[in-house]
C-alpha cells in the first residue's frame, strides 16, 4: 500500500514538474508555428491563435483540463501528426519497448559474462581487459557509435535496413529486427558497462563470504560454485541496475532513435518539445513515469522471487 | 530565422515572387499565357525523398516550415504559378488582365480543374479562399499579401475579379505562395488537415506520423499526370542519417542544408547539385536601441568585417558575398557599400565620429543549430570586430529563445539567415517602411525608403523599379540598417536513376512532378 501511495506520488509530482518546466520554456505553439513570421501576426490574429490552441486559459485550468482527460484516457491531441496522444502512443510505445528489451539482453549478455571474467582474477591482465571495454562502453558516446556504425556499412556494405522506413514485427518481423539490431547493439554496449562494473563488484563481494569458502572445501565443483553459489547470491545488484537501465531506456535512447529513425516514444516526446504540442509531451512524459514506476514494481517482485531472505521480510 | 533554415526557406517558399515578366503581365492588358510546364504523359516510377522532420501542417494557409510547404506545393494548386526561373506563369488562373489604372485585375480560371475529392474547382472556390484568407480569424500567414485588396467578386464560373485599394504590381506574384492556395468552398483547417483536397499534382495516399507521408500521382491534374506514380518523404531525423539511406539505396532524393553534410555525400552512388538561394545571411542591427542608434557606430560595424572571412570560416567557403537585395533581376552590388572591404581606419574614425572610440558592446543573440553555420558566423564576428574595439556580446539561444526574442525585437544586434523573394517590395517593404508589418523587427525605417518603395510597388517599368531599388539598396547600405554578409546554397542530393528534376532559387521541390526515377 506505502509502495502503491509513492508510485502515484511520483507520477503526479512528475506530471506537476513536465506541466510546469514545458510552461517555463521559451516559446509556445504559435512560435513554434509560424517561426519568424509571427512577427507579422496580428494582435487580432494572434488572439484567434491563442483561443485555437488553447492559451488563452489560466494555466491551472490549462493544468486540470490536461489531466482530467488523462484520467478518462484521453492523452490529449497532436495536431501536426492529426493523431490523438493515445493513437501515436500505441504506436510508438511498442517500438521503444522492443527496443529496450532487446538492448538490455544485449547488455546483460555482455555485462555480466565480463563482470565475472574481471572478477575471476583481480588486478590481474584479465580484470584490465575487461575494465578497459567497460570503460569504453561508458566513454564512447552513443551518437558517435552510432553514426559512425550506421556510416560505415551503408557506405561499404550497402547494409542500412532502417534506411528502408520502419517495419513492425508484425508487418514484416525480418526486416523489423534488422532494424532492431544496430540501435540494440549501441545501446547495449553502452549499457552493458555499468552492469559489467557492478557484476563484477556484487561477485567479488559474494566470493569473500564464509558460506562460498565452505562450499569450495566441501568440494563443489568451480564452475557450479561460480555460477550457482556466487552469481546466484550476486544478482541483487545485478537486476537492480538492470531494471534501471531498462527504465533508462524507455526515454532515454532518443538519440538513437533518432539516428536510425526508429519512431519511438523518446523521438515522440522531442517532436513534441520541438513543435511545442504541450498535450503530447506531458502524456508522453507520463506515460514513461508510469512505465519506469511499473519496471521498479517489477524489479522488487523479481528481488522475491530471487532472494528467500526477501520473502521471508 | 525563424530560427531554423527550413522555416527560412519556407518563408522563401511562401512568399510571392515578382519578375520582369510577371510585372509586364500585370501592367499591360490581357495577360494571358499558356503554362511552361509541358504535358508529363503517363505516371510510371516512384521515388523516396528523404526528409529531417514531419510537416507540422498539411494546411497550406498556415504553412511556413520548410517540409510542409514542400508537401503542400505538390497537393495543392494556386491562381499563379513560378516557372523554373522563378517567373509568373498561369496556374489556375490561365490568364488576367489589368485595368488602365491598375487598381483591377481579372482572373479567367481554367476549366476542367478538380480538387482531389473529385470537386469542379471554380470561381466560388476561388472567391471563398481569399475571403477566408484574408479573415484574421483565420490567422493565414499571408493575409498581408492582400492588403491592397478591396473586394473579390466571381463574376461568374470561371472568372474572378480582385478590386484594388491602389495598384499593387506584386500581387500576380504573391499569389503564386502556397499560403495563398485554392480550397473548396467550406474547407476549414480540421478538414483539410484530415483530408487535403487541393488541385495539385498529387494526393495523399497514405500518412504514417514521425514515419512517411505518400503521395500518388494525380492523373487528371490539369497540366497533365505527373511522371511519377508514387513520391514517399520519408522522416529520417538526421542529413547524415539521409545520406547513408541514400547509399544503400533506400531513398534517392534528399535537399540537403548542411555544407559540411552536402561535400561529404559526393560519391559515385549519389550526386549533388548546389542551387544560390535568395536567402541571405545577415548581421541584423537594431537601430532603434542603445548605441546602435548612431548611424556611425553601426558603419563602424560594417567596415569592421570582411564577409568573405565569414563565408571562409563558417560556411566552407560555400557561399557569395551579397548586399541587401539578392534577386537577380535587382541585384544590389555588394562593392557600392561604404566600406566594400574591411576597413578598420575607417570603422576607427566612424567610432570617433560617434564619441565611442574606446569601443562599443552590442548584445548580439544567436540561434543554435537551426542552420548549420550560425554559432561559426558569430565567432567569427566576434572576433573581426574586437579587431576594431567593437564587443559582440554572444547570448547563444535555443532556436525557440531565439525566434521568441526575435519577434519581440528584444536584441541590439541578431545574426540571421532570412529568406529572399526575387521581388525586392516584397522582401524588404514589411521590413523598411514605416507601416511594413516586421518593422519593428527591423529597427530602421525613413521618410526616404517610404518614399521609394511606394513608388517601387505602383511602378510597374522594370527599368523604372531597378532604379528605384538600386536606390533602396542605397539608402539601406548608407545607413547600415543592417550588415548584409552572404548568400548560400541549397544541395539536392540524387541517386543515378533520379532524372529531371528543377532545383529552384526558393528551394521549392514543385517540380517534383517532372522528375523520374
Amino acid at each position: 500500500m506505502r509502495r502503491t501511495l509513492t508510485s502515484l506520488g511520483t507520477v503526479c509530482g512528475v506530471a506537476v514538474f513536465v506541466f510546469v518546466m514545458l510552461r517555463a520554456l521559451p516559446g509556445n505553439q504559435i512560435i513554434a508555428g509560424f517561426g519568424t513570421e509571427a512577427a507579422a501576426l496580428t494582435p487580432a490574429q494572434r488572439t484567434a491563435l491563442e483561443a485555437y490552441y488553447g492559451l488563452d486559459k489560466p494555466l491551472i485550468v490549462q493544468f486540470f483540463t490536461w489531466i482530467g482527460g488523462v484520467v478518462t484516457g484521453n492523452l490529449g491531441y497532436s495536431a501536426s501528426a492529426n493523431h490523438s496522444v493515445l493513437e501515436l502512443t500505441a504506436h510508438s510505445l511498442p517500438v521503444t519497448l522492443e527496443l529496450a528489451l532487446i538492448s538490455i539482453v544485449i547488455a546483460f549478455l555482455i555485462g555480466v559474462p565480463l563482470g565475472m571474467f574481471s572478477a575471476s582474477k583481480p588486478d590481474s591482465i584479465r580484470d584490465a581487459t575487461g575494465q578497459v571495454i567497460g570503460l569504453a562502453g561508458l566513454s564512447i558516446p552513443s551518437f558517435l557509435l552510432a553514426t559512425a556504425l550506421l556510416s560505415w556499412l551503408s557506405s561499404s556494405l550497402g547494409f542500412n535496413p532502417n534506411g528502408a522506413g520502419y517495419a513492425t514485427l508484425t508487418e514484416n518481423p525480418e526486416l523489423n529486427l534488422k532494424q532492431m539490431l544496430l540501435p540494440a547493439l549501441v545501446l547495449g554496449f553502452g549499457i552493458a558497462a555499468p552492469i559489467m562494473r557492478t557484476t563484477r563488484t556484487a561477485v567479488l563481494d559474494v566470493r569473500s563470504l564464509d558460506f562460498v569458502r565452505t562450499a569450495r572445501a566441501k568440494g563443489v565443483p568451480p564452475r557450479r560454485l561460480q555460477f550457482v553459489h556466487v552469481l546466484g547470491n550476486a544478482l541483487l545488484p545485478i537486476i537492480t541496475m538492470t531494471g534501471l537501465q531498462f527504465g533508462y531506456l524507455l526515454g532515454g535512447a532518443v538519440v538513437v532513435e533518432q539516428i536510425f529513425s526508429l519512431p519511438g516514444i523518446g523521438r515522440q516526446v522531442l517532436i513534441g518539445i520541438q513543435h511545442k504540442e504541450y498535450a503530447v509531451v506531458q502524456s508522453t512524459v507520463l506515460v514513461i513515469a508510469v512505465l519506469f514506476v511499473i519496471v521498479n514494481l517489477v524489479t522488487d517482485l523479481l528481488y522475491r522471487m530471487i532472494d528467500p531472505r526477501v520473502r521471508a521480510e | 530565422m525563424k530560427s531554423s533554415s527550413r522555416h527560412l526557406r519556407s518563408v522563401i517558399s511562401t512568399v510571392g515572387l515578382t519578375t520582369t515578366i510577371a510585372l509586364t503581365l500585370t501592367a499591360c492588358g490581357p495577360s494571358s499565357t499558356s503554362s511552361t510546364t509541358p504535358n508529363a504523359g503517363t505516371s510510371t516510377g516512384s521515388l523516396v525523398v528523404g526528409i529531417t522532420t514531419d510537416p507540422d501542417t498539411l494546411f497550406p494557409w498556415k504553412a511556413t516550415q520548410f517540409q510542409a510547404v514542400n508537401i503542400a506545393q505538390n497537393l495543392y494548386g494556386t491562381l499563379t504559378e513560378f516557372d523554373r526561373d522563378l517567373n509568373v506563369v498561369p496556374g489556375l488562373a490561365q490568364s488576367w488582365d489589368t485595368s488602365a489604372d491598375g487598381k483591377t485585375i481579372t482572373f479567367h480560371l481554367r476549366t476542367g480543374a478538380t480538387f482531389a475529392s473529385g470537386a469542379p474547382f471554380d470561381s466560388a472556390a476561388v472567391k471563398y479562399s481569399l475571403d477566408t484568407i484574408n479573415d484574421q480569424a483565420t490567422a493565414a500567414v499571408a493575409r498581408s499579401s492582400l492588403a491592397s485588396v478591396t473586394a473579390i467578386t466571381a463574376t461568374d464560373a470561371h472568372t474572378v475579379t480582385l478590386t484594388l485599394s491602389a495598384p499593387d504590381a506584386a500581387l500576380p506574384a504573391n499569389l503564386a505562395s502556397i499560403n495563398m492556395a485554392i480550397l473548396p468552398p467550406g474547407a476549414t483547417e480540421q478538414s483539410i488537415s484530415t483530408k487535403p483536397d487541393g488541385t495539385g499534382a498529387f494526393t495523399l495516399s497514405d500518412r504514417k506520423p514521425s514515419q512517411s507521408i505518400t503521395l500518388a500521382a494525380n492523373p487528371t491534374h490539369w497540366s497533365g499526370a505527373p511522371k511519377l506514380t508514387r513520391v514517399e518523404y520519408r522522416i529520417i531525423p538526421d542529413e547524415s542519417s539521409i545520406v547513408s539511406a541514400m547509399q544503400s539505396g533506400n531513398v534517392q532524393f534528399a535537399v540537403l542544408n548542411d555544407p559540411l553534410v552536402a561535400k561529404t555525400a559526393r560519391s559515385d552512388k549519389i550526386s549533388v547539385s548546389k542551387t544560390p538561394q535568395l536567402s541571405y545571411h545577415a548581421l541584423q542591427l537594431n537601430a532603434s536601441r542603445g548605441v546602435l542608434s548612431d548611424v556611425n557606430v553601426r558603419l563602424a560595424i560594417q567596415c569592421a568585417i570582411d564577409r568573405q572571412q565569414v563565408i571562409d570560416t563558417a560556411a566552407l567557403s560555400e557561399g557569395t558575398v551579397t548586399g541587401p537585395i539578392t534577386s537577380p533581376a535587382y541585384l544590389s552590388d555588394p562593392k557600392a557599400r561604404p566600406c566594400p572591404t574591411r576597413d578598420l581606419t575607417k570603422a576607427a574614425d566612424y567610432l570617433a565620429k560617434a564619441g565611442k572610440s574606446a569601443g562599443v558592446t552590442v548584445n548580439t543573440i544567436v540561434s543554435q543549430g537551426e542552420y548549420a553555420t550560425s554559432v561559426n558566423e558569430a565567432q567569427n564576428l566576434k572576433a573581426q570586430l574586437a579587431d576594431a574595439k567593437i564587443t559582440l556580446n554572444l547570448e547563444v539561444l535555443d532556436s525557440d529563445a531565439y525566434v521568441k526574442s526575435w519577434v519581440a525585437a528584444d536584441f541590439d544586434a541578431a545574426v540571421a539567415l532570412n529568406g529572399g523573394r526575387p521581388d525586392p517590395d516584397g522582401m524588404y517593404g514589411r521590413y523598411f517602411t514605416s507601416t511594413g508589418n516586421l518593422n519593428k523587427v527591423a529597427g530602421y525605417s525613413s521618410p526616404a525608403l517610404d518614399a521609394l518603395f511606394a513608388q517601387g510597388k505602383s511602378t510597374t517599368d522594370p527599368a523604372v523599379r531597378k532604379d528605384i531599388y538600386t536606390k533602396v539598396s542605397a539608402e539601406l547600405e548608407n545607413n547600415a540598417a543592417w550588415i548584409w554578409m552572404f548568400t548560400s546554397y541549397s544541395y539536392t542530393a540524387t541517386t543515378s536513376g533520379v532524372r529531371g528534376f528543377i532545383p529552384m532559387a526558393n528551394g521549392s521541390l514543385q517540380y517534383l512532378w517532372l522528375t523520374t526515377n
